[in-house]
Order: C-alpha cells, then structure tokens, then sequence
C-alpha cells in the first residue's frame, strides 16, 4: 500500500518502580499514515504478545484528547511535534517512512515511572486534594446562571479549566515544575464568584504542596505552555504569584 | 514555621527573592552605566573622575552601596540555590531533548550566565571597587580612576573578557527584565508588552554601551 512506513522506535523499557530502565529498539512495518500514535503502539504491543514478550505499557484513556491519560516524551518533546495536541491525537502522517522516533515517559521525580511509558502522576491528585475544590454545594446550573459574572471571568475561568492534568507542562520543563497545572487550577475556581471566598487558603495550600511533592520552581521559560496540548496561558503563572504574595502578605 | 519564612522558602518566594533583586540590580546597572559613559564626553576623563569622586564620597550612594551588596549576594546565593535544586527535580535525564521547540536558549540557561558574570564580577570588582575602596592610590591623588580603566583595558585579554560578559549580561537581561515582573505576578494585557519591549531595549542597550568601554580605551578611540 502506499503511504504506508516502516519506522524505527527506540521505546523506554523498565520494569517496575526502582528496576532500572534502558531505551530498547524495536522495528515496526507497513505502519499507515492515518494510525494515531497510540495505534502504531497497539500494532507493536499485538505482535509482541504474538512473539511472546512483553508488551509496552503506556497509559491512554479516552483516545479523544480530553482526558489527559495519555503521556509520552516523543522525539524530545511532550505529546510529541505537534501544538495543541496529546500523543493520542498525534497522527503518523507527522512522521516519515525510515524515521527512527524516541519515546519516553515523563520524566520528573514526582512523577515515578511504574512501568515502560506509564508514571505515576498522582502527586497532581494529592495537590488538587489539598485545596482545588470549593468546599460547599454551589447548587445546580440556574443558581450558577443566576450570579453576575463578566464575561471576561467567565472566559478565562474556562481557559484555565481546560487543563487535563496530563503532566506535560512539568515533563517539558527544565525545572520539573508543575506551576502551569497548579496555576491554570488555582485559577479556574479564583477567578470565579463561588471559589473566591477560599482564594487564599486554596493558593497557600495547593503550593505547598507542590513544593512538597518535589516539583522544582518556575523560571519563566514559556516551555509550559508552548508544549500543553490545551494551550494553557502562562498568564495563569503570573496571576497564581500574585495571589500567592497577597495571601502570604496580606491574608490572615 | 511562621508565615514570613513558610513564604520565603516556598518555591515562588524564592523566585520572589531572584526578582526582587535583580529588579534592584538592573537599577544600579542603569546607574553604572549612566556614570561610566561619561568617559565619552571625550575630555581625558575628566567629568567622569569628577561623577566617580562624587558618587564615591556621597553618603547616599555609600548607603545604597550596601544594599547593593546584600542584594547581589542574595540574588547569587538564592540562584544557585535555585539552580541546584531545580537540577535535582530530573534525576534521569532524557535521552532525546528538544528544548529550542519550546524556549529560548538563554531561558533555559540563567544558572550559566548567572555564574560566567560572577566569575567576571570577581575580576572586575578586584580590578577597579577594591583599588578604590580599600587603596589609597586614587584617593590620595597618585593615580585615576579613568586612568586606572586605561591601564586595565591596555590588555587585549582583559577587554575580549569584558566584551564576552556583556553578551553573558545582555542575554541574562533579556529574560531576566521580564521575568521578574511575571513572578511578581506584575502582568497585564495593556503594560506586559512595554515591559517586555523596554525590557529587550534594556537587555540590548546597556551591555552594549559598557562592552563599548573597553572597546574604545583599548584601541585609544577616546581621549
């Protein structure tokens, strides 16, 4: 068939949490440019199970782009070359016939590799655990509908909102930092009439325990928000400083 | 832990103290700066030694000159700190990075030219602030300071090293100015693209008015 290619995967295999780890090389053939990158790896992991190895974890979820499962390191870059977009959404028509693709998984100290591509991201459920949430029953859509908020708020709130939690913005960052996540999360429920109240508690705790999980500080770099596959603003960066400083100088 | 050192140690108080001090040294660079280029009113020094003499005796600027110090050993300390610790965050590198799909270089590298302009204020602050604080050859008259910058910059090695600080100091600057108002959370749709703009004019300029220095004096251009 035409269009179809033969790639060269140098893939990261390591059997469990402390094993160590090694880039191991496989050849995939007659791969078709209209596979998604999670496809071309179900054709590798059926023909290994046909041969009788073991085949390559890797997480994936929704395979629709939305639900942040998905988490590989491709050829340098977090959900690989394309903006916008996570790995399951990847295509491989991005790629060409002969390519030799490496793909590894996050890499971050608190983010642990369990196995092969899949790590442990649930230092992000510990974070929101600890103040991303509104504490009281806000009421169903028409009480939601019936408060006043500009449209401006309403936007960005949303913006923000659009985070997956996928991880990729610490996997991109020289600093292993988790900022751009925590912030677009501060963010969503500050910006918002019913998450105000809790503003201050709500920063103070979700950085404290971003610090606490090991995740490394920002410096600005932009590689967040260039690398998210929701295209989460950096500006969510700046307004979490902000209200960290005013929760810390001003707050109670 | 009471609030102010919970705060101070967390990640973005950190980051806070890296701003707030580098904002202060850009500030005494524009200061240093402004005084230095008075060597090209090209009258054998004679208002800059004059401008030296009296931002050296003024009891404002003595002040200042303390501050100055605390700031810039905090912002060295806390950035290697910073670096240190931000290293650690990836004990397994990757195999294949592609950081320039991402960033700027010079972003990614704050740590390094941060410590080639350490090393390069060591020798600086050896060669012309310990001659003028702690000698008495220009304040008892045998010598200048704007003879001192002659003699120095008589040396070819001495002006290649200024001039290759200057690049280390402009790319520091330039994402440095604008980064320090990101983590003070000083970001606005109307005033962030000035900020960025006179921050990339700042980043430009003034390195390159101080490499231009040595430039002159070594190949007698001035005066």
């Amino acid at each position: 068939m035409s269009g179809n290619m033969n790639l060269t995967l140098k893939v990261w295999r390591q059997q469990s949490l402390n094993a160590p780890g090694k880039l191991v090389d496989y050849k995939v053939k007659d791969i078709s440019e209209d596979m998604s990158f999670l496809e071309m790896f179900d054709v590798l992991n059926e023909e290994l199970i046909t041969k009788g190895d073991e085949p390559i974890a890797f997480d994936h979820d929704c395979r629709e782009g939305i639900c942040g499962s998905c988490s590989m390191h491709i050829n340098g870059r977090p959900h690989g070359p394309l903006k916008g977009v996570t790995t399951c959404q990847l295509h491989m028509r991005s790629f060409k016939d002969g390519d030799t693709i490496v793909v590894e998984p996050w890499r971050a100290n608190a983010f642990p590799v369990i196995k092969d591509l899949s790590v442990d991201r649930s230092a992000f459920d510990r974070i929101i655990g600890s103040g991303g949430y509104i504490s009281v029953n806000t009421g169903n859509a028409q009480d939601a509908n019936s408060l006043p908020i500009p449209k401006d708020d309403a936007d960005e709130a949303f913006m923000s909102a659009a985070c997956i939690g996928c991880g990729a913005c610490v996997a991109a960052c020289v600093n292993s930092s988790a900022m751009l996540f925590v912030s677009a999360k501060v963010s969503q429920l500050s910006l918002l009439p019913q998450g105000k109240p809790e503003t201050d508690q709500r920063v103070l705790a979700m950085v404290n325990q971003m610090d606490t999980e090991g995740f490394g500080a920002c410096s600005n770099t932009g590689a967040c928000t260039a690398e998210c596959p929701k295209e989460i603003s950096q500006g969510n960066i700046a307004r979490m400083n902000r209200l960290y400083l005013a929760a810390s100088l001003g707050g109670k | 832990m009471n609030w102010f050192t919970t705060f101070i140690t967390s990640s973005i108080g950190k980051k806070i103290v890296m701003a707030l001090t580098g904002l202060f040294l850009i500030t005494f660079l524009l200061v240093h700066c402004s005084v230095n280029a008075c060597i090209f009113f090209n009258d054998g020094g004679e208002t800059f030694n004059e401008v030296a003499e009296f931002f050296g005796s003024n009891p404002v600027i003595r002040t200042m000159e303390i501050v100055l110090f605390i700031c810039l050993i905090l912002h060295i300390i806390q950035g290697l700190v910073l670096w240190g610790q931000n290293g650690s965050k990836r004990p397994v590198k990757y195999t294949s990075k592609n950081g320039a799909a991402n960033s700027t270089w010079y972003s990614r590298s704050m740590g390094l030219l941060g410590t080639l302009l350490l090393m390069f204020l060591i020798v600086h602050l050896k060669d012309f602030w310990v001659v003028s604080r702690f000698t008495d050859e220009i304040t008892g008259g045998s010598t200048t300071l704007y003879a001192k910058m002659n003699e120095a910059f008589d040396n070819i090695w001495v002006v290649v090293l200024y001039v290759f600080s200057m690049f280390s100091l402009s790319y520091h600057l330039l994402h440095g100015f604008q980064s320090a108002f990101r983590t003070m959370g000083w970001t606005h749709r109307k005033y962030t693209p000035l900020i960025k703009a006179v921050g990339a004019g700042f980043a430009v300029l003034i390195p390159f008015i101080f490499a231009m220095m040595p430039i002159v004096m070594h190949f007698n251009l001035i005066d």
